[in-house]
């Protein structure tokens, strides 16, 4: 597009058509005299309605949780209790709080699925998005690394409710008959191994919500990684060829310590999106909220899916309890985010103000 | 280290490379797939044309939920995001030693970008559905979806505005054209390409999106009222999480084709952000030489 072709031949841009209604043309002029004032108004506005979405969200969600938090106490971070007590009439007080007799709520479970399924997820994901980075940069050339972009770009857009699908149909029963079964019998009779081994389930669990959530993930980390493999400079690593440094030894000693502090960045980007995921892992997790995974294949929850498969039930509690309760989760998972968050981005300005994508990678 | 050792070493590596991106583009193959061998062999036309009646039927309520939606998303997300992207990278000017202003809002947009999706779900169904007694609602499910896609359109807007040229700027004031017109007609003129990308990625977002929705739109069977209020709306994600473990094999086929619809849509929309960038790219080449 050239400017020649896009401003009004006469320049001056009031006045330059005649109106045939003059009221109609004063307030075009008026208009265009102010439009400057109009865009830093408007724009103004609308740069703000982020903080106060932000700030409103977390005043609800506190507002909603506070009641549920002083009855539930500190207690609420350890404790393998969910219990929503007797729904049928039977209400008590404690500091002033409605509750049904015996209601008692414990998040330990959901917090420890929450870490375990999202740790899994960044070990699977960090290497494989690497390696994947390495390919399209260093490898491959031309249009199939464009189209293998696009494709990592596309997964990152999948809907979560479709790689669900997916995880609960096809992947999980996959894995529960064919791979977990040899690993478990396969793992060598150590305490310290004792995690791998035991029953392994029918598909739905740690094991296959990690692997869900690392597919999830390694968009993210995948395209900016590349994105970083994209910036360290030539010189280096032809110098390092040049001295006869094999690909593996210029990758090592070369490429990735250029780009180490945006990987870091880039991985706990992702792993801030793994643990807010909520419909594929309450797809495939098994939705359990009073037990602790026994063993790498076992049922579990996290925040997010308990937050998502609760809520419909919690209606049922007539005091609100059981719903504020899911707000203080809300608000325990928002909290974390934000701290990883953080540091995500902490980590990637210093790397160098790289830009790393908002969210997905897409 | 022997020569032996180190040309293993350089093999393995070899292998890793491809094998993870093996690992990585089988998965979007294999889901595709997997929801067209599932849906093809049941699939009905009138699944386009009929409502959903219980767990069977068609989907022609959420089709144009979905749609509905992304209208509504399209409209109040996209003035917001747009309109706050052209505040944070041609508005807000330059605080003290050259730094852009507007750190707090621009921090603000990113870590509401981080708040999980169903965290904002809940604050919809407490706050609008509960508080303000709007009910299962159109405009508690817009609102929810659109300040979840704010962040991406603004941030789309301010980088793909930040890619043009200084000297378009210069250009036009040095034409003596008023600020407010130039930023119009020349600057987000030739940031066009950039923004619509970003606004087809938050449709393609908001299209896919279950959790924030299932206690903000509710769920409805018959097609989309012009209700704002009080009135819940279908759309393509419900029948999919809902139906997909029912004891029914007519459940089990609605589920399907509701993810293979939904599939087609978002991939749609995503080729064609891609489209968008590619011949916005090409114009860049052409410019400079």
């Amino acid at each position: 597009m050239d400017l020649a072709g896009t401003a009004p031949t006469g320049v001056s841009p009031v006045g330059a058509r005649p109106a045939r209604r003059p009221h109609l043309r004063r307030i075009r002029s008026l208009a265009r005299a102010h439009e400057h004032h109009l865009w830093v108004a408007g724009g103004r506005a609308a740069a703000l309605v982020p903080l106060v979405a932000l700030a409103l969200t977390m005043v609800v969600l506190a507002w909603k949780a506070w009641p549920a938090a002083r009855v539930n106490g500190l207690h609420f971070l350890v404790a393998s209790t969910w219990k929503p007590g007797s729904t049928y009439g039977a209400v008590t007080r404690t500091d002033g709080v409605a509750h049904p007799v015996g209601a008692s709520y414990g998040a330990w479970p959901v917090i420890a699925g929450t870490l375990e399924s999202s740790l899994i997820a960044i070990v699977i994901a960090v290497p494989v998005s690497i390696g994947a980075a390495f390919a399209l940069t260093e490898r491959l050339g031309g249009w199939l690394a464009g189209v293998l972009r696009t494709a990592i770009e596309i997964l990152a857009g999948v809907p979560s409710v479709i790689i669900g699908l997916w995880g609960a149909l096809t992947l999980g029963p996959l894995l529960a008959n064919d791979v977990y079964p040899v690993i478990a019998r396969n793992m060598p009779d150590l305490p310290a191994l004792r995690f791998f081994k035991g029953p392994v389930g029918h598909g739905e669990g740690l094991a296959t919500s990690g692997i869900v959530l690392a597919l999830m993930i390694i968009p993210i980390i995948a395209s900016t990684t590349r994105t970083l493999f994209a910036q360290v400079p030539a010189l280096p690593k032809e110098g390092g060829e040049a001295l006869g440094m094999t690909d593996w030894e210029v990758s090592r000693r070369i490429t990735m310590p250029w780009v180490r502090a945006g990987i870091v960045g880039a991985a706990v980007l992702g792993l801030a999106r793994a643990l807010g995921e909520t419909i594929a892992v309450a797809m495939v997790s098994g939705s359990l909220l009073n037990t602790v995974a026994p063993n790498l294949y076992g049922t579990m929850g996290t925040i997010a899916a308990t937050l998502v498969t609760q809520l419909d039930s919690a209606f049922v509690d007539g005091t609100g309890f059981e719903v504020r309760t899911l707000a203080e989760l809300a608000v325990v998972l928002v909290v974390v985010l934000l701290l990883v968050n953080t540091a995500a981005r902490l980590i990637v300005r210093r790397a160098g103000g790289i830009a790393a994508p908002v969210g997905t990678g897409a | 280290m022997s020569s032996r050792r180190r040309r293993i070493a350089d093999w393995a590596f070899r292998v890793f490379t491809v094998a993870a991106l093996v690992a990585v583009v089988g998965p979007v193959l294999w889901v595709a797939g997997g929801v067209v061998a599932r849906a093809i062999p049941h699939w009905r036309w009138t699944v386009l044309t009929t409502t959903t009646n219980g767990a069977s039927g068609g989907l022609l309520n959420a089709i144009l939920g979905t749609l509905v939606l992304m209208a509504g998303v399209l409209a109040i997300a996209g003035t917001v995001g747009v309109l706050g992207g052209v505040y944070l990278a041609e508005l807000a000017g330059t605080g003290r030693r050259g730094r852009p202003r507007g750190g707090v809002l621009r921090s603000a947009t990113e870590v509401l970008a981080g708040v999980p999706s169903i965290a904002l779900g809940l604050v919809g169904y407490l706050a609008l559905v509960v508080q303000f007694h709007w009910g299962f609602s159109l405009l508690a499910a817009l609102l929810v979806l659109s300040v979840m896609v704010v962040p991406y359109i603004a941030r789309g807007t301010e980088t793909a505005l930040r890619q043009v040229p200084t000297a378009y700027r210069e250009g036009a004031e040095a034409l003596g054209m008023p600020t407010g017109y130039a930023l119009r007609t020349v600057v987000l003129r030739s940031a066009v390409p950039g923004i619509v990308n970003s606004l087809l990625i938050a449709l393609a977002i908001s299209g896919g999106e279950t959790a924030p929705l299932l206690y903000t739109a509710g769920w409805y069977t018959g097609t989309p009222k012009a209700a704002l209020f009080h009135q819940p709306i279908g759309y393509l994600t419900y029948p999919v999480w809902t139906f997909w473990d029912y004891p029914s094999n007519q459940a089990h086929y609605l589920a399907f084709d509701a993810a293979l619809i939904l599939l087609v849509l978002v991939l749609l929309l995503l080729v064609a952000a891609r489209l968008v960038v590619n011949r916005s790219q090409r114009h860049a080449e052409v410019r400079q030489r």
